[in-house]
């Protein structure tokens, strides 16, 4: 070994070690860091330019990032003892909701605390996964039928107290990140394709179940032209925005439908579509790479995890991410109706925001928190 | 929990997840591959579209209607202008009570019922983002008024406008015309692309008949606006070309006098400068103010204008279809002359009144103790009907009218504003269609001293009078000499056009009746001989009378006992210098009597002012060399 490798091999000893000692994980941090600053300059942008909001986003990321930080503190054996009682809170704040919460935008999602306004929701999205990992780690794999029904309760009974509320967004995501964790649990693939089908064919009773803005939504997603300036506006706006973008993007505070207040929800729902005016397609293909590269590193980590609790958790968590990504893209571009999912890491607004930081902190932990293993 | 157990479970899980966590992998990049593939759609494929759809969003095109050409008469007094004034405007779509918004701005500006029942029929046809206006001509008060209390409506607001503007009021507006707002009926004939923004258009006169030149064209501004209609910024500009200017041959002064001297009387004079067919004054008593239709006119006012008696906005100068009187003799002579049916030197004898053969009824001379024996220069001079009487017979009416239709009767004039009609001279054949009966000898008889069917316009007689003194060459008349580029300045005259001259058989006779019409001016008993006092140039003239109402056999005529519409109109042409002709002039006084005592003194003081600066203009060469040593 010659003196410069040494050194360097130094080097990233010590690197690691400050990695280590604050249970961080650096390829992971840097994507984050990365898509934060990509955030607030779009911000910057969607606002028309408002240094206020840009403000207030960064507020809100220090806080997210504390929250990740304290969360990679925590040993996720710690974690785990706790999950059965995070998830009992959670589903009795959503009962509390029901019950008593307060009303915003037409949906009853928000519990009020006194010093701020609380959704239980959100906390689900962390809990749901944590809950069937839990419940499947401590038996072998793949889970036995019995199990499996017992694991879709613990899916299915929040999906529906959250759907009620009505949050479709959300319960989307959070019945996908349960779906993801029995997923990797191992369930074999046919029993995969045969709920698929039934949840096809469940389709019309879905629809029943709907209320009329979800049906409509959903009409609206099959034809947007029907009501241009009513339902279908948002999405007729949006593919304009993104389609005139074209390769190389309007450039940076030039994007007209962004702009002119043409585009609607364009900082928070709707801000990749803001995005992919002024950025053009290459720009969308340096943030879906940045996406990607989280996702494989998340995946890594959950792959490299030591227990299966944590490996189901992270793998959970990461896919949930995802769906967040092709949720938000797959509306905005119209190949999805229309739910309120945001951009993950992009989009103006707190509450996803946390939440997503605090998989990210659950993260980190799983991966600093290994025994190490001599080789 | 055995602890081999879940070790040999460890390996599998292990492996089991890698394998699971791949195809998360793949099935994420295949997702997002989809999603870019969609991207790739919207963004690529699409992008021509979109970007259309973009553009449409934000730029919005607004006409900018050109400014109309200015009008000045041939000394440069300007005759039409725009001026800028407020008017108060509402745009329907961001008002949302439209009634309860009107009822609180009258409270501010007067605005009358009309006003509104106007607003509300353009707002019927005009698209609710656009504004219509609702007053026009805002009070300087007014404007400040509102400005007040501007917050308080919301899609009302005062913009500056040019409208159009008559200094003279009422002058010439017969000859000039007036502007209006355009109409139904004008929208569809229009190019409505180049009318876009435009409010006014000609409605009458050289305003309707220069349009094209006065309007010029439209321009065009690309507008950025936002979702909520603001606008951001002029993204790019075309501007309009503005209309020309006109320069006219009439002279606003010789209008006013000529205006004057009508006094209170109703009628219509032509004056022709026979020299290039410049028209230098055309009057139609009385006249009304122009600027009125500007705006729109109320209902009362013109209801008013309409039920007058002296009917102003009657175009009598260009629609007047008078028959012509005594001032044919002179046309008729000169057909006699050229059919060579006549010996200028015998002489016929008038004995008050004519017969023709087999027929009870008389022929009266309007002076009933008769001429006693008078030749053509008599005849002409004291404005005799029994010599033309018996020249008409001879003639007979075919010759008449054949003689009589180069002239240019029977045609429009081809004069440069809007609205003249044909006159009529009347023939075997016309009689047969129009009436539907044969024609009379007596009927040939008195269209020998204009009477009867023969019609003609002011204009005409002026027109044939000019013809008269150019020995038959014939200009078509025109009122606007000149256009001006208000861009470059850039002055050009239009060109005189020749209409078909009259032929002519022998200039003698044409002199031979240009001396006998002097004489009607300047000998003793000459009919106009009040006009020929103190003239510094030679006139040649000839007065008429048109009959109003037909006075029944054995009827005396007595001018003092007969109501004063149904009183004779009375007539006079005629054109001076006789050498060097620069000025005819025909005059009609409605009911006003006798020619010589009414019309030709109207005619004598257009004449004296406008051939005093003609003889200016011709001498300051000669004076030039007398002062030069």
């Amino acid at each position: 070994m010659s003196l410069f490798e040494a050194r360097a091999e130094v080097l990233r000893t010590n690197r690691r070690n400050l990695a280590e000692t604050l249970h961080l994980d650096a390829p992971l941090l840097i994507c984050l860091l990365a898509l934060s600053a990509i955030s607030l300059f779009v911000l910057y942008s969607a606002s028309g330019q408002s240094i206020d909001v840009v403000w207030r986003q960064v507020v809100r990321l220090g806080v997210a990032f504390l929250i990740m930080l304290t969360l990679a503190q925590i040993n996720p054996a710690t974690l785990k003892r706790w999950t059965p009682w995070f998830f009992g809170l959670g589903i009795g704040l959503l009962l509390a909701v029901l019950f008593f919460g307060e009303t915003g935008k037409g949906a009853q999602r928000w519990l009020d605390l006194g010093l701020f306004r609380f959704q239980p929701s959100e906390m689900m999205k962390l809990t749901v996964p944590m809950m069937v990992a839990w419940y499947l780690s401590d038996h072998p794999l793949p889970p036995t039928l019995k199990r499996l029904s017992v694991a879709c309760l613990i899916i299915v009974i929040p999906t529906l107290l959250i759907a009620k509320q009505p949050d479709l967004g959300t319960a989307l995501l959070i019945a996908g990140a349960g779906v993801f964790v029995l997923l990797f649990a191992g369930i074999s693939w046919r029993l995969i394709f045969a709920s698929g089908a039934a949840l096809a064919a469940s389709a019309p009773v879905l629809w029943h179940f709907m209320r009329d803005y979800q049906r409509q939504r959903v009409l609206t997603f099959l034809n947007p032209e029907q009501s241009p300036l009513g339902a279908g506006y948002h999405i007729i706006q949006s593919k304009i925005a993104i389609g005139s973008g074209g390769l190389y993007g309007k450039g940076w505070l030039n994007g007209t439908q962004s702009q002119l207040n043409f585009l609607p929800e364009r900082s928070t729902d709707f801000i990749f579509a803001a995005y992919a005016e002024e950025f053009g397609l290459f720009g969308i293909l340096a943030l879906l790479v940045l996406y990607l590269l989280v996702i494989m590193r998340g995946l890594l980590i959950a792959s490299q995890a030591q227990d299966t609790y944590t490996r189901l958790l992270g793998g959970g968590l990461v896919m949930t991410f995802f769906i967040y990504i092709f949720v938000n893209i797959g509306m905005v571009t119209g190949l999805l109706p229309v739910v309120g999912v945001p951009l993950p890491l992009i989009s103006y607004g707190g509450t996803s925001m946390v939440t997503l930081m605090a998989s990210f902190g659950i993260l980190m932990s799983i991966h600093t928190h290994r025994k190490l293993l001599p080789r | 929990m055995a602890s081999h157990s879940t070790l040999k479970d460890h390996f599998r899980e292990t492996r089991l997840f890698t394998n699971r966590a791949v195809i998360a992998l793949l099935l994420a990049a295949a997702l997002m591959i989809l999603l870019l593939a969609r991207l790739f759609d919207l963004q690529v494929l699409q992008h021509a579209t979109y970007s259309v759809l973009s553009d449409k969003n934000r730029v919005h095109i607004r006409a900018v209607p050109p400014t109309r050409g200015l009008i000045y008469d041939r000394n440069g007094a300007l005759l039409a202008e725009n001026l800028p004034s407020y008017q108060l405007e509402i745009t329907r779509e961001r008002v949302a009570d439209l009634d309860a918004t009107i009822a609180e701005l009258r409270q501010l500006i007067d605005i009358s019922d009309e006003n509104i029942s106007r607003f509300k029929k353009r707002l019927e046809r005009t698209q609710r983002h656009k504004p219509v206006p609702l007053r026009t001509r805002l009070s300087d008060i007014e404007v400040a008024r509102f400005a007040v209390n501007r917050h308080r409506f919301p899609g009302v607001d005062t913009v500056a406008h040019l409208y159009r503007h008559y200094p003279f009021n009422g002058r010439g507006v017969h000859a000039l015309g007036y502007v209006g707002r355009i109409s139904e009926q004008e929208l569809q004939r229009i190019d409505s692309t180049n009318y876009e923004g435009t409010e006014f258009i000609g409605k009458t006169g050289i305003e309707k008949f220069y349009e094209d030149l006065l309007h010029g064209e439209v321009g065009v501004e690309q507008l950025e606006t936002n979702a909520q209609g603001r606008t951001l910024r002029v993204l790019d500009r075309t501007p309009p070309i503005p209309g020309l200017n006109l320069y006219l041959n009439l002279d606003i002064e010789l209008q006013r006098i000529a205006e004057t001297a009508f006094g209170d009387n109703n009628g219509a004079l032509a004056a022709i400068d026979p020299s290039d067919g410049s028209v230098l004054a055309l009057v139609s008593m009385p006249t009304f103010d122009a600027n009125l239709f500007v705006g729109g006119i109320d209902s009362k006012t013109y209801r008013a204008l309409q039920d007058s008696p002296d009917q102003p906005m009657f175009n009598r100068v260009l629609r007047g279809r008078y028959p012509p009187g005594s001032t044919i003799k002179p046309f008729v002579g000169l057909a006699g002359l050229e059919y060579g049916l006549i010996d200028p030197n015998v002489s016929t004898y008038c004995q008050g009144w004519y017969m023709l053969d087999g027929d009870e009824r008389k022929y009266r001379d309007w002076k009933k103790t008769g001429h006693g024996h008078v030749d053509l220069t008599q005849a002409i001079v004291e404005s005799c009907d029994v010599y033309f009487y018996d020249l008409a017979l001879t003639l007979g009416i075919d010759r008449i009218s054949r003689f009589l239709e180069p002239f240019g009767f029977n045609d429009l004039t081809g004069i440069d504003t809007s609205g003249e009609l044909t006159g009529l001279v009347p023939s075997r054949q016309w009689k047969r269609q129009a009436k539907r009966a044969p024609w009379y000898p007596g009927e040939t008889l008195i269209t020998g001293i204009g009477q009867g069917f023969f019609l003609a316009t002011p204009l005409h007689l002026a027109e044939a009078t000019a013809t008269l003194s150019r020995y038959g060459s014939q200009l078509r008349p025109r009122l606007v000499a000149a256009t001006e580029d208000p861009d470059s300045r850039e002055i050009i005259g239009l060109p005189a056009v020749p209409n078909i001259a009259v032929p002519v058989i022998d200039r003698a006779n044409w002199d031979y009746i240009i001396r006998a019409m002097t004489r009607v001016v300047h000998s003793p008993k000459g009919t106009a001989r009040r006009i020929g006092r103190g003239a510094k140039y030679k006139i040649a003239g000839k007065t008429g009378t048109a009959q109003v109402f037909s006075i029944k056999q054995d009827e005396k005529y007595v001018e003092e006992d007969i109501a004063k519409k149904l009183r004779d109109h009375a007539l006079f042409v005629g054109f001076a210098p006789v050498e060097n002709p620069r000025i005819a002039i025909a005059v009609i006084v409605e009911n006003g009597g006798s020619g010589g005592a009414v019309a030709a003194p109207i005619a004598r003081k257009v004449m004296d002012y406008y051939l005093e600066q003609v003889l200016v203009e011709e001498k300051p060469p000669a004076q030039q060399k007398e002062q030069k040593p």
